[in-house]
């Protein structure tokens, strides 16, 4: 699904990446975890393609396309969602209407019709029912007024409609309440196939309880430093980064 | 040639004397003005943004032109239809299905002069160059309790170079009627035309009056637009002033509510681009107690365009009770647009409830980025903003089918659609 190569990234001079390498395959689930200011944030925006970044070094391959060469919008046509830490609010746009031009901009370059009205409405009754998201909600602006779980909620929906080949939840489960956290989750569950491919950034082990990674990875001073399966989120939650920092020292 | 005077417009010898006759009092106040007032400058506090030396440099011509086809300057498909080229009236392309309750006279057909005007002529250059030397205009009048459902549409279209066309709307709104107006001014070709129109408009006591203003002239245009208006008592009078297109445009929207119970609304939109300049300045003048006014302008401009606007609104000793709300916003879509923006309250009395707000920004590029990485391309999410930011201005637009015709000319001209 998407290969990562020796990423090198900096803002304002200030390297924060530093040779990142990271496979994943389609039907996985990845967790990166890692301590404040390791890089996940950054790893996500220069995946989303956020120009305040600049790609100094390496190659980042989505399904034989050249990612690092593509616009934000041709990323997510390319099947690259990032789901927000911080989603935006934006008032005065309708959140379903800017999704139905986001689909049908998506469908075009694939030289599909653009959808039609019923077959919208009803995507939209069976995506936002699956987040628990008011279908009130689903059409007022886009995140205007919404609590912080509503925002969360309604990332996952779009994912929902846009049906993306690879996304990227940077820090979906932090701040939510256990319940929100088992809506976003189950709604991310229920998304998953055998041609789809998840990479979750998070601070928490608790959020790996709901969705099961088949790879957890400890991203540190902007590079993978240590790969394994879902009990090294337990042994990381349980011990911290300490072990791993002096790991690395050795 | 003849010479107003050395410091104001010009006119060619082949000027066309006007055929419409204002009152004695009037014309010889214009003249004077005309003869000891030169054209605004900057150190003008009210033209403190917007130069007009340029006008004072052309030598105008007022003749009137023909045009085939006038389909695309019609904003709605009302029966009820008066055209004006170059400020004379087209009678081939007006449909005058007039409805009942109303009665339109052209004012070149009056045989009387023209009742006193309420417009100010002591140092207003072009009000007074309006009222000496008017091209054309009409007066609506609207029957007590008429309830008048069709639209009333003056088109205005200016043809050919260094046209100058004066012209004067009188609008009557008796007591307990109801009616709307419509207005659009529109180029069809040339260089430095110039339309300088004014307004008398009295909604009398319970009265309701709409007016909706559609601004298309051409990059290559000057237009100054004057309007006064009065309020009675328990009328309601709402104007939407939308300027999509017009090379410098000065819009003066004076307002006395002279009775209590009243409701006053103001609306603009304007969008510009290139080299434009827009000027919009207000006056709400509430004299007496418990009235309402709500000024809503909103403005997106790009390239090296100017946009000023001054809201003023004032709240006499005697006007308890009164709500005045003016909010202005602006984005500016390049770093050589400018915005001066000036929301002034004056306020006299001690019991009202008076809010003003001036807001200035550029699209939120966060909010860009959003909708990009979720399949917008830059341009629909660039467009989708703006088109976010104004909407709620344009929604002011009731009418179905000048909201179609504004979205249409929004368009053709940046390429939006909404």
């Amino acid at each position: 699904m998407i290969t990562i190569k020796n990423l090198h990234a900096k803002i304002e001079d200030k390297e924060i990446l530093k040779g990142l390498n990271l496979e994943v395959k389609a039907g996985e689930v990845h967790a990166i975890m890692g301590p404040n200011g390791a890089g996940k944030s950054t790893l996500a925006s220069v995946l989303a393609g956020r120009e305040d970044y600049e790609v100094t070094a390496g190659s980042v391959d989505l399904e034989g396309e050249d990612l690092l060469e593509l616009s934000t919008e041709q990323r997510a046509w390319a099947g690259l969602f990032l789901a927000f830490q911080y989603p935006v609010e934006i008032p005065g746009v309708s959140n379903i209407n800017f999704l139905r031009t986001a689909i049908n901009e998506t469908r075009e370059q694939k030289g599909l019709d653009p959808i039609s009205a019923k077959e919208f409405m009803a995507m939209v009754r069976e995506k936002s029912a699956l987040v628990e998201l008011d279908a009130k909600l689903a059409s007022r602006s886009v995140n205007e007024g919404f609590s912080g779980g509503e925002k969360k909620r309604n990332e996952i929906f779009q994912m929902a409609m846009l049906a993306p080949k690879l996304s990227i939840l940077d820090e979906t489960d932090s701040g939510l309440d256990i319940d929100a956290l088992r809506i976003v989750a189950n709604g991310v569950n229920k998304l998953k196939s055998e041609k789809n491919a998840t990479i979750v950034i998070t601070h928490y082990q608790r959020l790996l309880d709901y969705i099961v990674p088949d790879f957890v990875h400890v991203l540190f001073d902007g590079k993978i430093v240590k790969t394994g399966g879902k009990e090294l989120a337990l042994q990381l939650e349980e011990k911290g980064y300490d072990w791993i920092k002096e790991e690395i020292a050795q | 040639m003849t010479e107003l005077t050395k410091n104001n417009i010009n006119f060619k010898s082949d000027l066309q004397p006007t055929t419409i006759t204002v009152s004695e009092h009037d014309k010889q106040k214009a003249l004077a003005v005309l003869q000891n007032t030169p054209l605004p400058t900057t150190r003008v506090e009210a033209w403190k943004y917007t130069r007009v030396a340029k006008l004072g440099k052309i030598d105008f011509v007022n003749n009137s032109a023909t045009i085939d086809n006038i389909s695309s300057y019609v904003i709605d498909d009302t029966n009820c239809s008066f055209v004006f080229i170059n400020g004379h009236f087209s009678k081939e392309h007006s449909s005058q299905k007039i409805p009942a309750g109303v009665s339109i006279t052209l004012l070149s057909e009056v045989n009387s002069p023209l009742e006193a005007s309420s417009l100010k002529l002591e140092g207003e250059v072009f009000n007074a160059m309006n009222t000496a030397h008017l091209t054309g205009g009409l007066q609506i009048d609207i029957a007590p309790n008429a309830l008048i459902e069709t639209p009333v549409q003056i088109i205005h279209i200016l043809k050919g170079d260094n046209i100058l066309a004066n012209f004067k709307t009188i609008v009557n709104a008796e007591k307990s009627a109801q009616a709307e107006i419509i207005q659009g001014f529109f180029s069809e070709s040339g260089e430095h035309n110039f339309c300088n129109s004014t307004s008398e408009i009295n909604v009398a006591e319970n009265a309701v009056l709409r007016i909706d203003k559609i601004q298309y002239e051409s990059e290559k245009s000057f237009h100054i637009s004057t309007e006064q208006v009065q309020q009675d008592k328990n009328s309601n009078f709402r104007i939407n002033t939308f300027t999509l297109n017009g090379g410098l445009v000065r819009n003066n929207l004076n307002i006395d509510v002279n009775g209590q119970n009243c409701e006053t609304h103001l609306n603009g939109a304007y969008l510009l681009k290139n080299k434009q300049h827009v000027d919009n300045h207000s006056v709400v003048d509430h004299k007496v107690a418990h009235c309402e006014s709500h000024e809503l302008y909103k403005g997106v401009i790009d390239d090296n365009s100017t946009a000023v606007f001054n809201g003023k609104v004032f709240v006499r000793p005697d006007a308890q009770k009164i709500n005045a709300f003016q909010s202005n916003g602006n984005v500016l879509l390049s770093d050589s647009a400018t915005i001066n923006s000036k929301p002034e309250l004056e306020i006299y009395a001690d019991d009202v409830k008076c809010s003003h707000g001036s807001t200035t920004g550029q699209l939120d590029e966060e909010a860009i980025f959003y909708l990009r990485a979720r399949g917008l391309s830059e341009k629909s999410a660039r467009h989708l903003m703006v088109s976010a930011f104004i909407g709620d201005v344009l929604d002011k637009i009731t009418n179905e089918n000048i909201k179609t015709y504004t979205h249409r000319l929004l368009n053709d001209r940046f390429g939006w659609e909404f």
